[in-house]
This record gives structure tokens, sequence and C-alpha cells, in this order.
């Protein structure tokens, strides 16, 4: 079976019903100890961005004593990704699936399915998936806020027992103490999704996609300079250049791309044909897939403007529970604007290097990390745009609207 | 069995003792909060470190046998 796995016989706007979900995929098999082999074989890494193996994952839960749970984590807080709700919305059975088989196979009782509150189609497919096979009982769906760290799992998690939607301390994992304080299973949709269709055609089926180490299918968001953004289901390793082209091609000569979102790392345009898209292809970069996220940044946008506004957004979005994101987001990016804006002080770089130098990984969460990582690439493929800003001021494409979206953006919206 | 120094970065306030009882393991960030040394203290040491961790005021230090995470 070729492209697409988790999309196939969805139509765009509709759920795909149960029976019809059953014909295209076939009955759903139980989910018992011999699907941790098959997803440890099948390699499947979690969706959602730090690309784990979900095998270990599985297995952790299952030799916790007593009561656990299932968490579906579509929070999907990042902007520019879409991927989750599309999923949810289009085959709301194959996520269900995943999560049962998942629930069983580890001894879970209930299944908590969490999903941004702006995705009212993805919400009401569940909510409808849910209500078609009686689930109502062992299924909860929960919308959450849709703010930046609720797709955080430890930020999650308090959120859902009841606290802020803010990070706390790790250790302890959601394995050891999650809902209700509670050793808890947190996954993707689109990791229990794959993990639906390894339990009925196995572990050999699914790497017959991807590499040796990224293996199966990952669907990605693309957006930015390209004529048709949306979500794609591309086989793991697939070419950067590839799946820009099946997004219509750049809709004008492209500067940059962005991948893995707002956490995630800057390629530059000439630097495409040389990528990817596993985590693999992409570690020459100091990237990763992460959640799929890829936007192209075409030459009318001015990359000061992105960098300095996407900081701004994060230093916002920052919790504010730990000293160094809190004070160092934004220092970091009044330092960009400053440089965008053309009024920064001289030592203005040496104070960017230093400061992203101080608050790497010294957050309870990655927030920091990512926003640095975010940064320092953006640096290295924008050097020329920065300098000339910090020498001449602002450019004529300063005025246009950012690519990157601080708001919700219309393309968004029809997911 | 090695020891090590670890903050609680959502606790810690940023009260700065620490760097001051410990120099040799712990600087200040430009906010005044605690840069940590993640290797393992050498017994000379210990009695240093022990004393930072207790005199921090929001108790977000501690000596632990477990290396930081990250």
């Amino acid at each position: 079976m070729s492209l697409p796995r988790l999309l196939a016989g969805t139509r765009p706007g509709a759920p795909l019903p149960r029976a019809e979900h059953l014909n295209v995929h076939g009955p759903c098999p139980r989910g018992d100890a011999e699907l941790l082999e098959r997803v440890g074989a099948a390699g499947l890494r979690g969706r959602g961005g730090a690309s784990f193996p979900t095998a270990v994952k599985l297995r952790s839960v299952a030799e916790r004593p007593g009561r656990r749970f299932v968490l579906v984590n579509g929070a999907e807080g990042e902007p520019m990704s879409a991927k989750d709700r599309v999923l949810m919305r289009l085959a709301p059975h194959l996520v269900l699936d995943g999560a049962l088989l998942a629930a069983e196979a580890i001894g879970a009782s209930r299944v908590v399915v969490a999903v941004r509150d702006e995705a009212t189609a993805a919400l009401g497919a569940m909510r409808g998936a849910v209500a078609e096979r009686s689930l109502g009982r062992r299924v909860a769906l929960r919308p959450v806020p849709s703010v930046y760290l609720a797709g955080e799992e430890s930020a999650l998690i308090r959120h859902l027992n009841g606290g802020p939607v803010k990070p706390l301390v790790v250790p302890p994992l959601p394995f050891e103490l999650g809902l209700r304080r509670r050793p808890t299973l947190v996954l993707n949709p689109e990791t229990l999704a794959h993990l639906a269709l390894i339990a009925r055609h196995g572990p050999d089926w699914f790497r017959e996609l991807g590499t040796p180490e990224h293996t199966g299918s990952a669907l990605v968001t693309v957006s930015g300079a390209v004529c048709l953004p949306g979500v794609q289901e591309i086989a793991s390793g697939t070419p950067l250049g590839s799946v820009l082209a099946r997004a219509g091609e750049p809709s004008e000569p492209l500067r940059a791309v962005l991948v893995g979102g707002f956490h995630g790392t800057w390629i530059a345009a000439e630097e495409i044909p040389s990528v990817a898209l596993d985590d693999h292809g992409l570690t020459a970069f100091g990237a990763t897939l992460a959640a799929g996220v890829i936007v192209a940044l075409g030459e009318s946008a001015c990359p000061a403007q992105e960098l300095a506004q996407t900081m701004s957004w994060l230093a916002a979005h920052s919790a504010g529970q730990c000293g160094p994101c809190a004070n160092g987001l934004p220092a970091l990016a009044e330092t960009v604007t400053a440089i965008a804006g053309g009024h920064a002080p001289p030592d203005a770089l040496g104070r960017l290097d230093r400061w992203s130098a101080q608050i790497v990984q010294r957050g309870a969460c990655h927030l920091p990390d990512g926003a640095v990582r975010f940064l320092a690439t953006g640096r290295r493929v924008f050097a020329a745009e920065l300098d000339e800003h910090a020498r001449h001021g602002p450019c004529f494409a300063c005025r246009r609207p950012t690519t990157l979206a601080t708001g919700p953006a219309a393309w968004r919206a029809a997911a | 069995m090695s020891r090590h120094l670890r903050v609680d970065p959502i606790a810690c306030s940023g009260h700065g003792l620490c760097a001051e009882l410990f120099p040799e393991w712990i600087e200040l960030d430009d906010w005044g909060y605690p840069i940590i040394d993640r290797g393992p203290i050498p017994n000379e040491l210990l009695e240093h470190a022990r004393r930072a961790a207790d005199a921090c005021p929001k108790l977000a230090l501690v000596v632990s046998a477990q290396r930081p995470r990250r």
C-alpha cells in the first residue's frame, strides 16, 4: 500500500464515517502484548516533536502498577502546524482506534483526548466518532486552550488536572505521574493513527515507506510562499524539494525554509536540494522533522521582521515561571527588534550570543531552547539582511505582514 | 557515588545566595539566576555544595545522586 496511508479514503472537509473507515482500513484487531512488539519492530517514533520511540513509552506505562490513562495530545500549540487537527477532522476513527488499541495493550481503563479549542471541526469530528461507537464512558474529549504551551505535555497534564497551562519540572514524567497523578501514556494523534495501522498491517508493511531510522509515513504542514499550502502525507526521508513541489511549487523565489516551526531551524533556499525530511537527513542542519512544520519564506518577505516578531511572540508565550526564560526571551526579542529597526546598540550581536548561551537548557521545558535554535539558525541564514538592517534601518518589506503567523491565518481556519 | 547540584528552575527566584556560597560551581546569569556546573562535585567541595543548597530561601537547590537530565 502506498501513500496516503493515514489519509486514505478521506475527503476534504468531512470525517470518514465508521463504515467507510472499516472498508478502507479493515477491522481493528485487539490490542495485546504482541502489539508492543509490533510497534517496536516497526520503529514507530512519536510525531509530536520529540521523535521518542513509541514502544519504549508504551512499555514504560504498561510496567507501572495500578490504574493508568491514555492521553491523546491533540493540543497542537505550534502556530504553523495543522496536521493533527486535519487528521482528527478527516480520520477520527483511525485516531480513536490507535488510542483504544494502546489503552488495551497497556491496560489503561480510560482515554482522554485533548483537542485545541479553536479546532472546532476536529473537535466535532472526534465527538461524532466517539458517539458513533458509543464510547462515551471510556473516552473523554477535552477542549484545551489554544496556546503555545498547551501541547507541552507537563503543561497539558497540569491543566487537565485542574491547574494552569504551565509546564512542571520533570521528572517525574507522565509515565510515572500523569492524569490524576496516575501513570499516563501521552501520544500525539498522528502517532496513534500510525499505531492503528501497524496493528492491522504489521511492522514490515510500515517499513515499506521511509528510511531505516525514520520509518513509515509522516504528516507535514506546508505553508508560506507555496501555491497550495496545507497538510500532506509523505514518506519519511522525502526530499524537501519534492514536498515543496507537491505543495504546488513556490509562489515566488524562496529565500529560506523553516523546518520544525517556531522552535525549528532555518535552512537557506540554496540548501534545499540537499535536505531530506527525516531526522537523519536534517542532522547536518541541527534540525529534526519534529512535528512536520515546513514554512517557505519568499524573497518578498523581510527575514529581520520574521525573526523579530516571532521572538517577541515567543517571549510573550513563555509561561514566565523560570528566570532565564522570563528574562532572557524578552531581552533577546528586544535586541532583535532593535536590529531590525536599525537602532541597535553596537554590541547587539554580542548580546544575542551571550544571552542565547545563558538561557539554553535552563528552563523547566524546552521553550527557551527552541527559541534559541530558531534565532541562531535564523542569524546564520539571514546574516546579510540583519547586518543591512542594523546599518540602514527598516527595508521596504518590513511593513508587509509576516509569513510566520503570530495570529490565526486564513488557510488554517479552513482546517 | 557521584553527587550533583540541581536547581528547580520554577522554584528558583534568583536570590543568588548559592553563587556567593559556592562560586567554584555556580555563577549567575545577567538576571541573577544561577548557572550550575552539571558535573560531579569533588568530595572536598561537597561541604560547600550542601551549604549552598541549605541556604536557598526557596529550597530550589538540591545535592542529588542523580545527574541533571539537561
